[in-house]
């Protein structure tokens, strides 16, 4: 279609617009009112003692999430995309992955309390032997593996479909094992997928919310992550948001950002490889 | 498997066997109250104009981005992605700076419906323009120059020729959004206020030992999610993630 | 190193691909499997390359039972029709990997590689990527990664039919040259029976899951051994019921006993040869092939009456529709040899 320069103009006004309103505008007030009374402030804000741990906390429950839903993803998608197990057994596959995704975070919290918390079905297992897991940061890990389980199958999947099985066929020709032809060959092809996927796994990792609130137990200073402890400011300050809230809003801003433009790479990176 | 059990289906299961765990006539009376059922019509309400509104505004920012080429477009085009790479609960603060008790413009939206429905914007804004945007681009110019060269006009041509391929993906997309505004949390947790969402109501009922009302609630959320998902895998485009 | 598989049968669902097949590949030899698409003839090379498995039979390679033996194991190179390049690698790293993954040691690597670049014209696309090399280009780097580490046996599944025709008949050539020069045992699976009849020393025809023939190219080609083959080889004209190649048609402009009349529909001409299509009195189409001078000599135009010479016997015996079939299908390739 040739569209008329008009209708061409208002329509990108329109959008623009649209997305200025809604996602541009509303980050520029967050950065606004955190600098509002200076950078000190808002300094001393992020780094007092409970932000400086919730933040290692995050870091630290992204480092292990990340590393197994990366192995997990890679491995599931090899399944899905490479293994002759009947459909069936896939289909499975393929639905479970998708659970977190559909499921609120609310109820992935609730039903790992079910399970591993006190009365639970295993709790009981994991507290006579003195480990908690529930209110405790292993339940946080665990609810973090769980809301960010699917994102790197679901990015290695549909590479592995498309690039189609033939190099690999072809290393096998030439004398390589399952695992040479797996290093050498499987994984440099999947490479960008399996970095977009880790990108997006981190990313819900730090921000996880909904699971983890259930999960932990609230006390500042030793189970609190960054998002827990801007709710739990936000919580105590009452029905006006402060500078305090702010700071920590605009430190996960930052560090989200950061992880958009690792998207934008490794998502044009994937791209070119097709 | 085995990580996927321990993990995934084992806990959501034990919702489940929580849920009927008191009978099936504590179940059903959990969910018919007046307090459940209005929180899920707000949700659902909540969640059916997001996708409404999603589906419209998120093609058209696919269309302006496939189509059109302006300076800094590749900058919008990343920041499509931002809902979701910014955690679920900065996204909710930062509705509230704008348009809350605080905002500069004056707007009040806060702990109203339409907060509720801004941040759900927000959080699904890039559900349907990610899944147009392909169709888009992998739609094929010479069909549409056919149509105008028959003497269609460009509205016509984009009723009959250019939706109907695109609607797959505007469904799924919206699907998703649906899926996604029904179980949200995150965003919602400082500005629903006297808003009764689902899933807000699911986390008090957790806070206050009401467990078997929670996970009753739940399994309505996680059935309705089911079936958007058949209906999308049914129905909607094959999406390329 | 003799190839020699025995019974071969292989189904996929209700699908029988292959049928009790046989084939005996001698040392050294270059054989073409050819036939239409769903003949077979790529099932069979992937099951003596080990990338499939038989229902029943066995494949040995110089002696030895391979049938349930990795592809790793048997020794092969193979070759594949859209050349399974690793993108990701340079073209020498592609040609290099088989040695790469025996642990040879650099020096030695470094100077096979090279050979071998040289051996198919590649030496300066050695730092390049695939991606940026032409189809050609491609498939000779794909079979310089193949010999790399000395096969026993050299397989190629259609190795020129992504590719376009002029790159294809120059390719052949060189491959015949080649294998000349390099004396690998070799089979080739083609479609296209000019490639098959200018490569091969043996070519095996195959039909629906069998093999309806095997024999030097001529051979097919002159004494095939069903209507089939004899339609596949070539193209077939069926006259008074009987199969003839449109070169053995002669026609006269003289009545005379036992002759058919028949109706010139188009004369074509192809520079070097002259193409008379036919219709005979029962209204079958038939074709004749003359040289420029017996055209002359004729000076046919459409609308003409010939009469034309049935054959004494036919070539080979069978259901000419069967022939024609096989013909029909490979109309599709004009092949300007056999116009």
């Amino acid at each position: 279609m040739v569209v008329s320069r008009r209708t061409t103009l208002s329509l990108r006004l329109l959008a623009l617009l649209y997305l200025t309103l809604l996602l541009l505008a509303p980050l520029v007030i967050v950065f606004w009112r955190t600098f509002e009374y200076g950078f000190a402030t808002a300094w001393a804000f992020m780094t007092t003692p409970a932000a400086v741990s919730a933040f290692w906390l995050s870091v630290l429950i992204a480092a292990i999430a990340v590393p197994l839903n990366t192995i997990f993803g890679v491995g599931a998608a090899l399944v899905l995309a490479r293994s002759s197990a009947p459909r069936v057994g896939k289909g499975v596959l393929d639905a479970l992955v998708d659970l977190p995704f559909i499921v609120s975070p609310v109820i992935a919290g609730l039903a790992l309390l079910l399970v591993y918390g006190q009365g639970g079905w295993f709790g009981s297992v994991f507290l006579n032997n003195g480990i908690r897991i529930i209110y405790a940061v292993p339940g946080m890990v665990i609810a973090t593996v769980f809301v960010s389980l699917p994102f790197v199958v679901r990015e290695v999947t549909p590479v592995l479909r498309e690039v189609g099985d033939e190099q690999e066929q072809a290393a096998a020709t030439l004398g390589a094992s399952s695992w040479q032809t797996f290093w050498r060959v499987t994984l440099p092809t999947i490479r960008w997928g399996v970095a977009y996927g880790v990108v997006l796994t981190t990313a819900r990792a730090l921000g996880e919310i909904g699971a983890v609130l259930v999960v932990s137990a609230n006390v500042a200073g030793s189970t609190l992550t960054l998002p827990l402890l801007l709710y739990q400011r936000d919580e105590q300050i009452g029905s006006r948001v402060t500078t305090s809230v702010y700071a920590l809003a605009t430190e996960l801003a930052v560090l989200s950002v950061a992880v958009l433009l690792l998207m934008t790479v490794f998502g044009s990176r994937r791209e070119e490889a097709r | 498997m085995l990580y996927l059990s321990v993990i995934v289906v084992i806990p959501l299961a034990a919702v489940l066997v929580k849920a009927f765990s008191s009978g099936l006539g504590t179940l059903w009376s959990s969910i018919d109250n007046t307090l459940t059922l209005r929180a899920l019509a707000i949700t659902l309400g909540a969640s059916l104009i997001v996708a409404a509104i999603g589906a419209v505004m998120g093609t058209l920012v696919a269309w302006v981005l496939v189509r059109d080429s302006f300076p800094g477009k590749r900058v919008v085009n990343s920041l499509i992605d931002l809902p979701f790479a910014l955690p679920t609960i900065v996204a909710g603060l930062t509705l509230i700076a704008l348009y809350g008790p605080d905002s500069p413009v004056g707007i009040h939206l806060a702990y109203t419906r339409g907060a509720v429905i801004v941040a759900l914007l927000f959080v699904t804004l890039p559900f349907v323009a990610r899944s147009v945007q392909p169709v888009l681009l992998e739609l094929d110019r010479e069909v549409e120059e056919a149509a105008a060269s028959l003497g269609a006009s460009n509205a016509t041509t984009f009723r009959r020729i250019v939706l109907p391929a695109l609607r797959p993906a505007i469904f799924s997309g919206a699907a998703l959004a649906f899926a996604r505004s029904v179980g949200e949390f995150g965003s919602l947790a400082l500005i629903a206020g006297k808003v009764q969402i689902a899933s807000i109501v699911i986390y008090a009922d957790i806070e206050n030992g009401s467990e078997q009302s929670a996970a009753a609630l739940s399994v309505v959320l996680m059935v309705i999610s089911l079936l958007v998902l058949f209906v999308i895998r049914r129905f909607g485009a094959r999406v390329g993630r | 190193m003799r190839i020699k598989a025995e019974a071969i049968s292989k189904r996929f669902g209700d699908f029988t691909a292959l049928d009790d097949v046989s084939l005996e590949v001698p040392q050294g030899g270059l054989t073409a499997l050819l036939g239409p698409s769903g003949s077979g003839k790529s099932t069979l090379l992937r099951i003596i390359a080990g990338l499939e498995e038989p229902d029943e039979g066995t494949v040995r390679i110089a002696g030895q039972d391979v049938t349930h033996a990795r592809p790793q194991d048997r020794g092969i190179g193979f070759v594949f029709q859209h050349y399974a390049a690793f993108a990701h690698m340079s073209v020498f790293e592609n040609v290099a990997f088989g040695l790469r993954i025996r642990k040879r040691k650099p020096a030695q690597t470094r100077a096979r590689v090279e050979e071998l670049l040289a051996l198919v014209g590649l030496t300066q696309w050695a730092g390049q990527r695939p991606h940026q090399l032409s189809g050609g280009q491609r498939q000779r780097m794909a079979l310089a990664r193949a010999l790399a580490v000395e096969p026993q046996v050299l397989l190629l599944d259609e190795p020129f039919g992504a590719l376009d025709s002029g790159v294809r008949a120059e390719l052949r050539r060189w491959l015949r040259r080649l294998h000349d020069e390099q004396g690998v045992t070799t089979v080739l699976v083609t479609h296209d029976q000019e490639e098959a009849m200018e490569v091969a020393d043996t070519i095996a025809v195959m039909n629906r899951g069998t093999i309806e023939q095997v024999g030097a190219p001529r051979v097919v080609y002159d004494k095939p051994a069903s209507p089939f083959v004899m339609g596949f080889l070539g193209p077939v004209s069926t006259i008074d019921g009987r199969l003839v190649r449109p070169h053995d048609v002669s026609l006269s402009l003289t009545d005379g006993p036992g002759l058919i009349e028949a109706m010139v529909k188009r004369v074509v001409h192809l520079g070097f040869e002259v193409r008379i299509e036919l219709e005979l009195t029962g209204g079958e189409p038939a074709r004749a092939q003359l040289t420029r001078a017996q055209s002359e000599e004729l000076e046919l135009a459409p609308g003409d009456i010939v009469f034309v010479q049935p054959p004494a016997r036919s070539v080979v015996s069978g259901d000419p529709a069967e022939a024609a079939a096989a013909a029909a299908g490979e109309d599709a390739d004009a092949q300007p040899l056999n116009a």
